[in-house]
């Protein structure tokens, strides 16, 4: 139903208002449909089909010829086999692997071998692809919607002043749990005491921005020894480096479920603060999240750094640092899930530190209520 | 981005009307149960002619020019036709406060999203179907290039508008400026990936298909309305027998074969009922006339043959009848003999 523009728009104020009220008792939240999505790293789409789930949209990816990536329903129109299971053939095309039905890149059947026309009703959904930043994204809603510009900003994947590597972990939880996580990083100290964790974390103060689709958390911990893993770094640029460091995480949300990590130690009192990083090593957290059903994920990430970039070996270790660093993430999360399917009864309550992650899930509140899809799961 | 083609009627109120050109008015709808109408989407119209004293109305499919606010407000644009029967002289005579009847927008000409370039050919008021593609493509900032061909400046709806919107991403073709469109060029110039869609007469269509085969590009990329097929027949009574079933009927002008079968107490199998999946096809054992096709699910080699046909869609006329339907006596009817599965 629709209706009119004043009163609709007025509608989704009201929406939102409410929604802000229970924002504590959606513990696990829908996914905007009208977004960008990580389907796959650009390495993982090739000639031969694919299948993977975005938003609980089962996709048949693949390249056609000219090395064009193309995203169509993982379901034949006929009997809704899978065309992931076919094969691509000459130009864009793709065969369904069960009666051999033939279509194209824009999901309009080219050939149906049992007879001598086609169909003209017989298309698979085709969904708007754009390569960028290492990603394949897709767009799952309003195809009219799609533009480019809205994919999330992650240059520092691509910029040749930057290098570095990630991988995808299949989590077992709703998206907006791994948004969470990565928002308020007091959880170091608990999750990841080996590497990156230390009490400075909690005791440090941070402040909080937010700005049109996007929510900004700076924490500073001055004048403290370096954790494990950032040892390791500042003396990979400064070898035998002993002294106190200054640290910060600048975490970047930007809406629906990306979220870029500004991170770094530099030599205590040389000016990082300032805006002076040189005595320091700065990384980037690139991570961004796909649903793949409400209660699944799948998280992609990559670690970047701008400096030793000649080092294949730094690349390597600091994707397998972080990579068991996040192991430990996944099991909370996981278990996490576990207990809140385990105690439909029980709210959640917040708490200070969960300014950031508060402010997510209200943009993101805003958005599902602009999409009319405001409905609590669990 | 599939086609919708339910039929839902409503009434509508004409909120706005413009002259636009001399012949094109553009008319602006409130529709009581508004639907949102994405590019290439159309609405059906009941017009009441004028001339009629019975309320006789006929049914007009006009393209949506812009639909806002999730289709609460529908612009068409109606070109009055030298040769109207009337459909347009109706809709050219409509004020501001008058109701008619209209469809919730039906879609036979989807635009997908995605393509690597497109291109927009517009002929005459063909731009109805083709603006609210351009305005779509134009936000997604996708690469895409608006040809816009036509008699004069003065005949060509929109045409400023259009310039100030897409600037350098339109191209216009105007006949009295001496401009004409070469459709051999412009379709030679184009990219293998290119998605055409096209709306105009049909003498500039048949140009780009032929120049499109010529150059041998992928016909699932040229893309322009299609109205399936209505017969070379007006539709006539006719009868239709299954011998071994012992089933014998007659067909009226507004029933299809299939129902009549149906009413009948045949047990038919069927699917789409619009002449598209070949379900419903039964064998031709004897003909009495000339069997008028209206299906899309045989090729012209079997439709020429005639062994089968689609009873959902297709029907039987009297020889000599195209154009016109003949009343004849009962024994005069056409009639087919079938077998069904």
């Amino acid at each position: 139903m629709s209706i009119a523009p004043a009163v609709e728009s007025t509608s989704v104020q009201t929406t939102s208002r409410t929604s802000n009220a229970s924002s504590t008792t959606n513990k696990v939240l829908g996914y905007p449909l009208n977004a960008w999505y990580v389907a796959a790293w650009d390495y993982e789409v090739t000639r031969k089909p694919m299948s993977r789930r975005i938003a609980d949209r089962p996709l048949a990816l693949y390249r056609a010829e000219d090395g064009r990536a193309v995203a169509l329903a993982d379901a034949c129109w006929h009997r809704l086999a899978p065309l992931s299971l076919g094969k691509t053939l000459a130009g864009d095309q793709i065969q369904c692997p069960y009666h051999g039905i033939i279509y194209n890149s824009a999901g309009r059947c080219v050939s149906m071998p049992a007879q001598e026309t086609i169909n003209p009703s017989a298309t698979v959904p085709s969904f708007p692809v754009v390569e960028r930043y290492r990603y394949v994204w897709v767009w799952l809603g309003d195809a009219t919607k799609a533009d480019p510009e809205l994919i999330p900003d992650m240059w520092q994947m691509t910029d040749p002043a930057w290098a570095g590597d990630g991988l995808t972990i299949p989590v077992n939880c709703n998206f907006q749990l791994v948004l969470d996580n990565l928002m308020d990083l007091t959880h170091e100290e608990f999750v990841h005491g080996s590497s990156i964790g230390q009490e400075e974390l909690s005791e440090s103060d941070f402040v909080v921005t937010h700005e049109g689709n996007t929510v900004t958390v700076t924490r500073w911990m001055l004048d403290i020894d370096a954790p494990p893993f950032w040892r390791k770094n500042i003396r990979d640029k400064f070898p035998g480096y002993e002294g106190k460091v200054d640290r910060w995480q600048i975490i970047h949300f930007e809406s629906p479920s990306t979220i870029c990590i500004d991170v770094g130690v530099a030599k205590a009192g040389t000016g990082a603060p300032d805006g002076d990083r040189s005595q320091g090593v700065n990384g980037y957290v690139m991570n961004t999240i796909s649903p793949e059903t409400v209660k699944t994920s799948h998280y992609f990430w990559a670690f970047m750094r701008n400096y030793r970039l000649e080092s294949q070996l730094i690349t390597t270790q600091l994707r397998d640092g972080v990579s068991r660093v996040f192991k430990e993430d996944e099991d909370m999360l996981e278990a996490q899930q576990a207990a809140i399917d385990a105690n439909p009864d029980y709210e959640f309550y917040n708490l200070n530190i969960d300014a950031g992650g508060m402010w997510v899930r209200r943009l993101i509140e805003r958005q599902l209520a602009a999409e009319g899809r405001l409905v609590p799961f669990a | 981005m599939a086609a919708t083609n339910i039929e839902v009627w409503q009434q509508a109120t004409v909120i706005e009307t413009t002259a636009v050109t001399e012949h094109i008015k553009r008319i602006v709808l409130r529709p009581d149960l508004p639907r949102r109408a994405d590019p290439g989407s159309h609405i059906d119209v009941k017009v009441n002619l004028p001339s009629s004293t019975q309320g006789e109305a006929l049914k007009r499919s006009y393209s949506v020019v812009e639909s806002a606010n999730d289709g609460a407000r529908l612009t068409v644009s109606v070109f009055r036709a030298p040769s109207s029967r009337g459909g347009s002289v109706a809709m050219h005579a409509l004020q501001v406060g008058d109701t008619l009847e209209v469809t919730q927008p039906l879609q036979n000409f989807p635009l997908r999203i995605g393509a690597p370039r497109y291109l927009l050919l517009a002929g005459g008021i063909g731009i109805t179907a083709i603006a609210a593609m351009a305005r779509v493509l134009r936000e997604l900032h996708a690469d895409y290039t608006l040809v816009y061909a036509g008699r004069s400046r003065a005949a060509m709806a929109y045409l400023d508008d259009l310039q100030q919107l897409h600037g350098r991403q339109l191209v216009a073709h105007i006949n009295d400026e001496g401009t004409n469109l070469d459709v051999a060029s412009l379709v030679a110039a184009l990219a293998p990936d290119t998605e055409l869609y096209m709306c105009g007469p049909i003498r500039l269509m048949d140009s780009v298909r032929r120049s499109w085969l010529e150059k041998q590009l992928d016909p699932a990329n040229l893309r322009f309305e299609t109205f399936g097929n209505s017969g070379w027949y007006a539709p006539q009574e006719f009868t239709v027998r299954i011998p071994r079933l012992g089933i014998s009927t007659t067909v009226s002008p507004d029933r299809s074969m299939l129902e009549a079968l149906e009413d009948a107490g045949a047990d038919m199998m069927f699917d789409c009922r619009k002449g598209e999946c070949g379900l419903c096809e039964v064998r031709v054992l004897r003909l009495e006339g000339a069997i008028d096709h209206r299906d899309v699910f045989y090729s012209d080699r079997q439709q020429k043959a005639g062994e089968k046909i689609c009873c959902c869609v297709s029907r039987v006329a009297s020889v000599g009848a195209v154009g016109g339907a003949v009343q004849g006596p009962e024994q005069g009817l056409p009639g087919i003999v079938i077998e069904v599965p």
